[in-house]
């Protein structure tokens, strides 16, 4: 977490206010998200674009929670997303759009569930060994799921894809319209409550002990924290996470298709919280949006080459801005706060 | 039924020749390139376009694609793989699959998406029965070659100077580098020669997989689980663990084509759950 | 010191060996409540490997180690930090991208078995904060308790790994070479934080440096090839003549006063 202008304020308070003054509300996030609220009336023939955002930055959230907080490097996440896709699909097509198992939230509960369980699984395996056996288990279970996608086509439409997904009415009332306002509202409702539970976590003495996981395993050990009950529950916190947002694309597209499951998928929601910026919560947010304008832009003339600017960007990403987006800024700030410094 | 174990075996010495290199520069470097496969890929695409384009012979593409990506191998690593060695391994993983991201569509761009079929040279087409087995020329030949080539490879890395300062160089940099080994010269020398057997491994898989863009991504898996399976102190590991993935890729696909895709699968999670530090020897966890 | 109470630490025949190579041989041994305990011996005895083995980071080859009288030789090392068991690294092991508060908020939380919560953010609890920042006070940390812990000078970094041993009031506290690699003009302050410790904390210090050990001692054990030489008061160790023979003789040829011999296996 980056300490901001604000750490001059309380520099004479007592210790706990400085601490939680870290985990204060600051002006940039409110201001981004009454923007995405505001995106209804400055864009509203593009919510089906806005909403694609926000499953995106919500699979790249639920990375973040596992690698930027407990360094976790995964290849995989998409196993869940695409999981937690078929769950909630599934629910709402044999719930035939009526409550309870058509309904939307306990779909997403149902994902979570899920997704949240095969993580829970799997993260015993995730456990075992180094970095190496990480990126073996998560990218060896991503292919485990989706060739299990693919082999149990009288479940999942296999490659034609799971048709007649009819969630019935959020909370009874909004019915998902065709220009897809309700469900952006939805989606982002949806990523708004698991982000502020997200920074809770982070925020909290559990997210403290994370981090000292993935900042020194001896000395995590050494103190006495449990390293491998942590690691479980963040793992299985993650998957939980992106099986919702696989849940949210299934309900707000009422399609599920095998790419769900892709391996593309897993990559590009990796390479979003790098864009934005790893470890910062926001990253995934404001690494979607980079990330889709830069698809707009550079993939709408020649959609079959964007894997090569994606790469690239890649490439430089990794040489030359280690922090990503969020990195970029908290330098900035940091130049700008010093400078106001030296003027007082 | 040793028909099947034949077909295991040169599939399998074929995965050994292909991941060889990830592990010794795994071993030697701590890199973890992902982008491997793009060297094979490299490997396979050269012997398509000199046997298909241009009508040379299939042998003659086997020492093109080992030098040609060889020397790919080694003009990379001196200008970019060489700023990653200090970094952590999610920046290399994030630079190495950016790197297959770029080969992918670049192939892609001058290739074409479809398959490409590389017609075998009659000398190799036919099969042999030998005690009841149906045997292809061309597994025969697979299997002697990579069969030679790997006890070369163990000579070289046993036998030579440049192997024991290669094991010096893996067993403690820095004490190498005390005794005067210009571990950086070597490092770039293993990356080539890694690279090359990998375009090399590529060429002889493309008469077998036929191949397309999306061939790093797709066997991305078979090298992960190879290296860390066998370990990357020795290349015995990496041997017998290409072996028994090979032979039981095979059988499974064979045996019980439903749920023959998991068999690969079900062995990564075996030995993870018995022998997390791998199978054969220990995977160094520095 | 009285002998009476049942020791709080406690090793009974304890063996490791790597490969073929012993590096600790059939140790046992005992440490009571509030003890100043040092462990000394050349480098290659096997001082690490023995703490190493007391805390659980390493699993003895054979032998049993107990903490209060509770066999822990199979728990790991979070377990028997739980249980009161404390140590610093002869090496930092630090959480550079924390404070000092931070660093010392969390090692109190988990001690208090409070580092599982997980909706307040951290310092809501404001007894831990002011526990944390009163320690790091005692320790002479208050100044920088608010810095990178990465960023700070080496000899902070040295008191905060005491620090952080320290903050969960562990019975026993393993200190490994706590004054290694720091400069002269800075050792008395850690010599000052150790001797201000309370005294019901049983301390054990492993050194090279014979000044801190007879200051700080009122018991010591030798090691030599992983195995116990002999044990005494500090007077019975200098006037002992085999530890004068295989270590003492050692000060004049190999100088091990020196902080930075790094001591041994593991």
């Amino acid at each position: 977490m980056t300490s901001l202008a604000a750490d001059t304020r309380v520099a004479t308070a007592d210790p706990g206010t400085r601490l939680v003054a870290k985990a204060r509300w600051r002006w940039p996030e409110f201001l981004l998200w009454l923007f995405a609220i505001a995106l209804i009336w400055i864009a509203p023939s593009r919510y089906l674009l806005f909403n694609e955002i926000v499953i995106l930055a919500l699979l790249a959230l639920s990375i973040d929670l596992v690698l930027g907080f407990a360094g976790i490097v995964t290849l995989g996440q998409g196993a869940f997303f695409g999981l937690g896709a078929y769950t909630a699909g599934l629910m709402a097509k044999h719930g035939m759009g009526t409550f309870p198992w058509s309904d939307p939230l306990l779909g997403l509960v149902g994902a979570a569930i899920v997704a949240g369980f095969v993580g829970f699984l799997s993260s015993f395996l995730v456990l075992r060994g180094s970095d190496l056996t990480r990126l073996m288990v998560t990218l060896g279970v991503a292919l485990i799921v989706q060739e299990l996608g693919n082999k149990l086509d009288w479940i999942t439409g296999g490659a034609d894809g799971l048709q007649g997904v009819m969630p019935a009415p959020i909370l009874g009332l909004f019915d998902f319209d065709i220009y897809g306002r309700n469900a952006y509202l939805y989606s982002l409702c949806t990523l708004f409550v698991l982000f502020l539970i997200a920074r809770a976590l982070v925020n909290s003495p559990f997210g403290l002990s994370l981090r000292a996981i993935k900042g020194n395993l001896t000395r995590a050990r050494a103190i006495g924290i449990p390293v491998e009950r942590r690691l479980v529950v963040i793992y299985t916190v993650g998957a939980a996470y992106a099986g919702i947002a696989g849940a949210l694309l299934a309900q707000t597209t009422q399609f599920v298709s095998l790419d769900v499951l892709s391996f593309e998928r897993s990559a590009d929601a990796l390479l979003i919280l790098v864009f934005g910026g790893v470890g910062t919560l926001y990253g995934a947010l404001i690494g979607a949006i980079a990330f889709k304008a830069m698809y707009d832009v550079l993939a709408s003339a020649t959609p079959e080459y964007w894997g090569f600017w994606l790469g690239l960007a890649l490439v430089l990403l990794v040489l030359f801005a280690r922090g990503g987006i969020m990195g970029l800024m908290a330098a900035l700030m940091e130049r700008f706060g010093r400078r106001r410094m030296g003027d007082a | 039924m040793l028909t099947i174990l034949f077909d295991g075996i040169a599939y399998g010495l074929l995965l050994f020749i292909l991941a060889v290199g990830l592990s010794i520069t795994l071993g030697l470097m701590n890199f973890i390139n992902l982008a491997h496969g793009a060297f094979a890929m490299a490997g396979g695409y050269i012997t398509v376009v000199m046997v298909n384009r241009l009508g040379l012979s299939f042998f003659w593409s086997l020492p093109a694609a080992f030098i040609v990506t060889a020397a790919l191998g080694a003009s990379l690593e001196r200008t970019l793989y060489v700023r990653l060695y200090d970094k952590n391994h999610l920046d290399q993983v994030l630079f190495s699959l950016g790197l297959i991201f770029m080969s992918v569509a670049a192939v892609d761009y001058f290739m074409g998406a479809n398959q490409q079929i590389v017609n075998l040279p009659p000398a190799l087409d036919g099969r042999l029965e030998f005690l009841g087995a149906s045997i292809g020329y061309y597994r025969l030949f697979v299997i002697i070659l990579c069969s030679l080539l790997t006890i070369g490879l163990q000579l070289v890395l046993t036998k030579t100077r440049f192997g024991s300062r290669l094991r010096a160089s893996v067993d403690d940099q820095r004490v190498a580098r005390g005794l005067g080994i210009d571990v950086s010269k070597i490092f770039a020398l293993t990356f080539a020669i890694g690279s090359g057997l990998a375009g090399l491994g590529g060429a002889l898989a493309t008469p077998f997989f036929n191949i397309d863009p999306t061939f790093p991504l797709k066997y991305m898996i078979y090298f992960l689980i190879v290296i860390a399976v066998g370990g990357t102190t020795t290349i015995t590991g990496p041997f017998l663990s290409a072996l028994l993935l090979g032979v039981a890729d095979v059988a499974g696909k064979y045996y019980v084509p439903a749920i023959g895709g998991f068999i690969i699968y079900t062995i990564m999670v075996l030995v993870l759950i018995f022998r997390p530090q791998g199978l054969f020897g220990r995977v160094t966890g520095r | 010191m009285p002998e009476v109470m049942s020791p709080v630490l406690e090793t009974k025949a304890l063996h490791k060996t790597f490969g073929g190579l012993t590096a600790t041989n059939n140790v046992t041994f005992a440490l009571p409540a509030g003890a100043r305990h040092a462990l000394i011996g050349p480098n290659g005895a096997g001082k690490t490997t023995f703490v190493n083995l007391l805390s659980g980071v390493l699993t003895p080859t054979s032998g049993t180690v107990y903490l209060d009288g509770t066999d822990v030789t199979r728990w790991p090392a979070h377990k028997r930090a739980g249980a009161g068991l404390a140590r610093t690294f002869q090496i930092n092991q630090l959480f550079a991208d924390f404070t000092p508060l931070e660093t010392i908020v969390l090692a109190i939380s988990q001690a208090k078995g409070l580092a599982a919560r997980f909706l307040r953010p951290v310092g809501t609890d404001t007894s831990i904060a002011n526990a944390a920042a009163d320690l790091l006070q005692r320790l002479t940390l208050g100044d920088v308790m608010h810095a990178r812990v990465g960023a700070l000078p080496y000899g902070k970094q040295r008191l905060l790994e005491i620090a952080i041993a320290v903050a969960s009031e562990p019975k026993v506290l393993l200190l490994d070479e706590p004054a290694a690699g720091v400069p002269e003009s800075e050792r008395e302050q850690i010599l000052d934080v150790v001797a201000a410790l309370p005294g019901e904390m049983a301390l054990v210090l492993i050194e090279h440096d014979m000044d801190l050990v007879f200051r700080f001692a009122k018991s010591l054990t030798v090691l030599v090839l992983g195995g116990v030489l002999v044990e005494g008061s500090p007077s019975e160790i200098v006037n002992d003549p085999r530890v004068r023979q295989v270590y003492l003789g050692e000060l004049h040829v190999e100088g091990f006063s020196q902080p930075h011999a790094g001591g041994a296996l593991g």
